[in-house]
């Protein structure tokens, strides 16, 4: 088995994609912390559905660099979305829905009508569910992952306790003279780059899965923000890690073996969490 | 000294007033306590005062510290907060925030001021533990400990005894008023007149009427003679 990895190490696109893969799940599990407290889990299936219909689009118009049109149209939605989340004539999580629906159906119908290849349905399914992507990553796409992740993780932990201050408590961090809206607007642009970055991983449809699923097991055991937010990330980062290998050992897609792992990991927390439990009490 | 001179005020959502020409001033070691009925404009008299919400007519003037943000603050539970995953500790270093400014981490200052307040708050042996798990008088004093770092002259308290039991509810004035007596200067929202009038100097109640006085005033007033027989009246 390990003779096996070895060689398949040697391939850069295995490595690519082990860097790459861990990468963004350390960031997508840092802001899924985060998001999940918000009460919007959701957001990151909304915009990485939004991602899709850019993507669309992009694909449509014929444009070589298709990351010019998707990040900022992302960007957009997700500020959108979090800025409703607050005072909102069409509350959080129906407006996220509404936007995920809309934008996968608009994207899939643009696909069909003005289709660049004989193989739509092979195409849909490799954006939703990232198939192969994560194994055809260039050099470049590897150095602008590394580039925006650091970044990512730069920004959390210097704003960590800001972030922390504005999600437990808004009004109270705005009265305390906290621009929180300065701080949700950065949420959510942050939010959105990881998800365009992550759609290369595991596609649109399994966004979702990344950011909830290390959060909450984290929850399920830690008490303090600090260490549930510790906790996410290494699960995060073990849980992809582990998914990529069985992956390419047993020869499964790579997004839904990550998943698979994330599932297996918040098995695991739940039935510990539960344990302390029952010993605390 | 006043702290906070209220004149000719006008409140309200778009363009819509629900609060008219509202007069008062607070000075320093007050305790004053803003009755009303729901929906009176409690809320957002608060929110203005903390500068959350621009009136729609008159001025607030306030002593320049307080306007940096200086008005410790308790606001109401959210439903965010009943299972976020935070150490007390947290909590009450929080408070701290406003002040850092762009500086990205707690200085050593910071957390003497939180320890401090715990002590102070009575909570320094839950330190460690998680915010969701206590109770709800203990979540309050957390609360205030954090209001405490955020600021020591003024603290605005919003509802501070909702959801509490009566027991937990006295204890949590007395601390209040202790908190008062030590020259911290309190502004609190309160549906409960009764305490009120036992604890506070000072009464602001809005509504239809509008009355803003010392408390012995109030008791005289008709509308405090309305609102504080109203219950009894009730129960016979």
């Amino acid at each position: 088995m390990i003779s096996t990895l070895m060689f398949y190490l040697q391939y850069p696109f295995v490595r690519y994609a082990l860097i790459v893969g861990v990468l963004i799940a350390l960031c997508s599990s840092l802001l899924g912390v985060i998001l999940v407290l918000k009460r919007f889990s959701f957001i990151g299936d909304g915009l990485s559905h939004v991602a899709f219909g850019a993507m669309s689009v992009a694909a449509v118009l014929g444009l070589t660099n298709e990351m010019l049109l998707v990040l900022p149209v992302t960007v957009i939605c997700a500020v959108l979305l979090l800025r409703t989340g607050q005072n909102a004539k069409i509350k959080g999580d129906a407006a996220v829905a509404m936007i995920s629906v809309g934008a996968l159906a608009f994207g899939y119908l643009l696909m069909n009508l003005f289709s660049t290849s004989a193989n739509v349905s092979g195409d849909v399914c490799s954006t939703l569910f990232g198939s192969t992507s994560i194994l055809t990553l260039s050099r470049r796409e590897v150095a602008l992952c590394v580039i925006l992740s650091v970044a990512v993780v730069l920004i959390f932990v210097v704003f960590y306790n800001k972030i922390f201050a504005v999600t437990f408590d808004e009004s109270f961090a705005r009265a305390a003279g906290i621009s929180a809206d300065r701080y949700n607007l950065m949420i959510a642009v942050v939010i959105a780059v990881i998800i365009v970055l992550a759609m290369n991983l595991v596609g649109s449809l399994l966004i979702s899965a990344l950011v909830i699923f290390p959060a909450l097991s984290a929850m399920r055991i830690f008490k303090s923000f600090f260490s549930v937010t510790v906790c996410s990330a290494v699960l995060s980062v073990v849980c992809a890690l582990a998914g990529i290998l069985v992956s390419i050992l047993a020869g499964t897609p790579v997004g839904s073996t990550i998943v698979a792992a994330d599932v297996a990991a918040f098995a695991v927390c739940y039935l510990v969490g539960k344990h302390a439990n029952l010993q605390g009490a | 000294m006043a702290l906070i001179t209220v004149q000719d005020l006008s409140l309200g959502y778009d363009g819509q007033s629900i609060l008219e020409h509202l007069n008062f001033t607070v000075n320093e070691g007050d305790y004053l306590c803003i009755v009303g009925e729901n929906g009176s404009g409690k809320s957002t008299l608060m929110k203005t005062l903390l500068r959350l919400q621009e009136p729609i007519g008159g001025r607030v003037l306030m002593e320049k510290e307080l306007r940096d943000g200086e008005i410790g603050y308790l606001p109401q539970q959210t439903l965010v907060q009943r299972d976020f995953p935070a150490s007390v500790r947290e909590v009450v270093l929080s408070g701290c925030q406003g002040r850092r400014g762009f500086l990205p981490f707690y200085s050593k200052a910071d957390r003497a001021l939180a320890e401090e307040n715990m002590k102070r708050m009575d909570i320094a042996d839950l330190e460690n533990r998680c915010y969701r798990e206590l109770s709800g008088g203990q979540q309050q004093r957390v609360l205030l400990a954090r209001a405490l770092c955020a600021a020591q002259k003024v603290l605005l308290l919003d509802e501070p005894v909702s959801g509490l039991d009566p027991k937990v509810t006295a204890e949590m004035y007395e601390l209040i008023a202790s908190l008062n007596r030590s020259g911290v200067t309190i502004i609190m929202v309160s549906h409960d007149i009764a305490a009120a009038v036992r604890y506070a100097s000072h009464i602001l109640h809005i509504g239809g009427r509008v009355f803003f006085g010392t408390k012995e005033e109030y008791l005289r007033s008709d509308i405090g003679k309305y609102f504080l027989a109203a219950p009894e009246e009730v129960k016979e």
